[in-house]
C-alpha cells in the first residue's frame, strides 16, 4: 500500500503538520516552477499561436480567428501523413506487443541465467536512439554491408535503395522501433510477471496445467492492464515519429517527401514561417498524447499513486 | 553414485517447469534468435571503424579489420569540419550533465515532500506528474520553440538544457520510492526529537536514495544524451549542436551514407559508424554499470503490490 504513507503522523501532531506544511511547498516549488514553464505554459501558448496571424515573423494574437486551422487540416499533406502515421501503427501495434508479450513469456517460462543473459541482451539496444538508430538501420537494412546480408539478398534486395521505399517504411519503421524499444518494455512485462503469487502457478501446476497452458490461460490475463498501457504508449508516441521519416529518405537514392505529421507541423513552422498552422498540428499530437496519457491513468491502474486511487475510487 | 546424465537432468528441469524437451528446445531456439536480431547490429558497427569502405563491402560482416584503421577513422572524424566533433561532443556532455543535475535537484525533494506530507495543491502536483510523464515529450518541442523565442532564448543552450529539467518521470519514481520504503517510524521519530523537515530530508531521505540515484542518473542520461528534436528545433548554429545533431549532419552533409551527394571529404562509412559509437557507448557502460538499479527500479514504477 502507497497512498497512506503517514497520515497517522500528520494528523497526530496538528502542530508539527503546519510546519511541515511550509516546508514540503517549499520542496516542491522548484518542481511547481519547472511545470508551469515547460510543462503547462507551452500548450497554452501554442493554444494561443493558432488563433495568431503572423505579419513578418511576429505574431498578432487572435487576429486569424480559425483560419491557421484551415489551412493545416486543408492542406494535401495533412491527411497524408496522418494516414502514413497510422499504416505504420496498424502493422508496429500487433507486431510490438505481441512480440513482446511472447517474449517475456517464453524468458517467464523459466527462471536460469540464459533468461537474465537474453534479457540484457534485448536491453541493450535501448542505448540506441534518434539518429544514431536511423544511422544503426542504414547500415543494417543495406544488402552490401548488412550483418543480414544474406537475409537481404534472399528477399531478392541488392542495394540500399530497393529496401528504403517509402512503400516499406511501414515496415522498415517498426523494426527499427522494435529494435530500439522492446528491450524496456520486455523488463516491464517481466516485472510484472514476477510479480505474480508463486501459489497461483503453483495451484496451476498440480492441477496439471503446463507450461504454455499456465503462459496463456494464467500469465497472460494477469499482465493484460500493461499490454493495454504499452499499446496506449506506444500508439500515443509513435504518431509522433520524426527522425526515422527525415532522416532515412537520405541514404535512399531519391529524396523522399514529408512522410509524418511531425514532420508538416516542423515544415509549416520552419520552410513556410507560419507558425499557427505549425501549433495547429502540434496541438492535435498533443491531444492525442494526452487522451493517450488519460486513457492509461484512469482505466489500467498501473501507477500507482493516491491521485489516481481517487479517481477511480 | 553416478552422476545424472545430461538428458536426466533436462528431463527433471523439464517436468518441473511443465515444458516438454521439444518445448524448452523450442524455447531456447526462439530467444536465442531474437538475441541475434537485437545483437548482430550492435557488434557490426562496433567492428564497422576498423574497416576500409572495400573491407565493408566484401569481407564477412563480423570480420575484423585492423586498429590501425580504426585509429585513422577517429583521426579523420576528429578532423571534420572545424574541429566539429570535438565541440559537439563537448556540447552533448554539457548538457546532458546540466541537465541531469537540475533535473535531479529539482525532482528529489519535489518526490520526497509528495510522499511524505500532505499539502494544499498535492493532489494537481500528482495528477500533472502523471499526465506530462506519460505525455510523449517531443509533442511540446515545437510549443516550447515557441514559447522559448518569446523570451529570445532559442538559439543557446539554455534552450536545451531548462526544458530538461522539467522531469516529470523523475518525480514519480522518487516518490514512489519514498512513499514504499522510507520507514514511517523513522520519521516520527525524528520528528519527535525536533528535527526540521529538511534536516530529516538531508539526514534520513537522502541517505537511502542510492538505489533511486542510480535510477534517476541512467534515466536522466539517457534521455538527454540521446536528445535530437528538442536540440534540432532549438538550436540552428552548429557550433551549438550536440553530438545526434551532428550525426545528423555527417548523415546528411558527406557521401558516407548517401552515394549520390559526392565530396571528396574522408568521412566515410567506418567514420560515420565510428560517430554512432560516441553515442551508444557512454549509454551502454552507464548501462551496465547501473544495470542493477535499472532492472529492479524500471519496475518499481510499473509493479503492483
Amino acid at each position: 500500500m502507497v497512498a497512506t504513507p503517514n497520515t497517522t503522523i500528520v494528523t497526530r501532531q496538528p502542530s508539527k503538520r503546519r510546519r511541515g506544511l511550509q516546508a514540503a511547498h517549499l520542496f516542491v516549488l522548484p518542481y511547481t516552477l519547472f511545470l508551469l514553464l515547460f510543462g503547462i505554459a507551452p500548450g497554452l501558448y501554442a493554444i494561443t499561436i493558432s488563433f495568431a496571424k503572423f505579419v513578418e515573423g511576429r505574431p498578432q494574437l487572435f487576429q486569424a480567428g480559425l483560419k491557421n486551422y484551415t489551412i493545416a487540416f486543408t492542406d494535401f499533406r495533412f491527411l497524408k501523413t496522418f494516414g502514413n502515421a497510422f499504416s505504420f501503427l496498424a502493422i508496429a501495434l500487433p507486431v510490438g506487443v505481441i512480440g513482446v508479450v511472447v517474449i517475456a513469456l517464453l524468458l517467464h517460462a523459466r527462471d536460469d541465467w540464459f533468461a537474465n543473459v537474453m534479457r540484457t541482451i534485448y536491453f541493450v539496444p535501448g542505448a540506441v536512439a534518434g539518429p544514431t538508430l536511423v544511422l544503426l538501420a542504414i547500415f543494417t537494412l543495406d544488402p552490401a554491408l548488412s550483418p543480414f546480408r544474406f537475409l537481404l539478398t534472399a528477399m531478392g534486395f541488392e542495394t540500399i535503395s530497393d529496401v528504403i521505399r517509402p512503400k516499406y517504411f511501414p515496415v522498415l519503421f517498426t523494426i527499427i522501433g522494435f529494435f530500439g524499444g522492446a528491450g524496456g518494455w520486455i523488463a516491464i512485462f517481466y516485472g510484472a510477471l514476477n510479480s505474480i503469487s508463486h501459489e497461483v502457478l503453483e495451484a496451476a501446476r498440480m492441477d496439471g496445467c503446463n507450461a504454455w497452458q499456465s503462459a496463456w490461460h494464467i500469465k497472460q490475463p494477469l499482465i493484460r492492464p500493461y499490454i493495454a498501457y504499452m499499446a496506449i504508449l506506444t500508439f500515443a508516441g509513435n504518431i509522433q515519429l520524426y527522425a526515422e521519416p527525415a532522416l532515412i529518405g537520405a541514404a535512399g537514392s531519391s529524396p523522399i517527401s514529408l512522410w509524418s505529421p511531425n514532420q508538416l507541423a516542423y515544415e509549416f513552422a520552419f520552410r513556410i514561417g507560419n507558425f499557427g498552422a505549425s501549433a495547429a498540428i502540434s496541438l492535435v499530437m498533443l491531444l492525442i498524447g494526452l487522451i493517450g496519457a488519460i486513457l492509461v491513468l484512469t482505466t489500467t491502474s498501473i501507477f500507482q499513486s493516491d491521485a489516481s486511487n481517487s479517481a477511480e475510487g | 553414485m553416478a552422476r545424472p546424465g545430461m538428458f536426466q537432468r533436462l528431463q527433471r528441469a523439464a517436468r518441473a517447469d511443465g515444458i516438454s524437451i521439444p518445448g524448452m528446445g523450442l524455447r531456447v531456439l526462439v530467444l536465442l534468435l531474437f538475441a541475434i536480431f537485437f545483437g548482430l547490429p550492435l557488434i557490426w558497427i562496433v567492428l564497422a571503424p576498423t574497416k576500409t569502405d572495400t573491407q565493408l563491402l566484401d569481407w564477412p560482416p563480423l570480420a575484423f579489420g585492423s586498429l590501425d584503421r580504426a585509429l585513422l577513422a577517429w583521426k579523420n572524424l576528429f578532423g571534420y569540419g572545424e574541429n566539429s566533433v570535438a565541440i559537439w561532443s563537448r556540447n552533448s556532455v554539457v548538457y546532458t550533465i546540466s541537465s541531469l543535475l537540475l533535473s535531479i535537484a529539482i525532482s528529489l525533494p519535489a518526490g520526497y515532500a509528495l510522499a511524505i506530507s500532505r499539502f494544499a495543491g498535492r493532489q494537481f502536483l500528482l495528477w500533472a506528474t502523471l499526465i506530462s510523464m506519460i505525455l510523449p515529450g517531443s509533442a511540446l518541442v515545437l510549443p516550447l520553440f515557441l514559447e522559448m523565442s518569446l523570451v529570445r532564448l532559442t538559439n543557446t543552450p539554455w534552450s536545451v538544457i531548462l526544458p530538461a529539467g522539467f522531469f516529470p518521470f523523475g518525480v514519480y519514481l522518487t516518490y514512489i520510492f519514498y512513499a514504499t520504503s522510507l520507514p514511517k517510524d523513522l520519521l516520527a521519530a525524528a520528528r519527535v526529537d525536533g528535527c526540521s523537515e529538511f534536516q530529516m530530508f538531508y539526514y534520513i531521505g537522502l541517505p537511502l536514495a542510492r538505489t533511486l540515484f542510480g535510477l534517476l542518473i541512467f534515466i536522466a542520461f539517457t534521455s538527454n544524451w540521446n536528445n535530437y528534436f528538442l536540440p534540432l528545433v532549438m538550436l540552428n548554429d552548429d557550433r551549438l549542436y550536440n553530438l545526434p545533431l551532428g550525426i545528423q549532419a555527417l548523415i546528411s552533409g558527406t557521401s558516407a551514407l548517401r552515394p549520390t551527394f559526392a565530396t571528396d571529404l574522408p568521412i566515410r562509412r567506418a567514420e560515420v559508424a565510428l560517430a554512432g559509437l560516441l553515442l551508444i557507448v557512454p549509454v551502454v557502460i552507464i548501462f551496465l554499470f547501473s544495470q542493477r538499479y535499472v532492472v529492479s527500479g524500471a519496475l518499481t514504477g510499473s509493479t503492483k503490490e
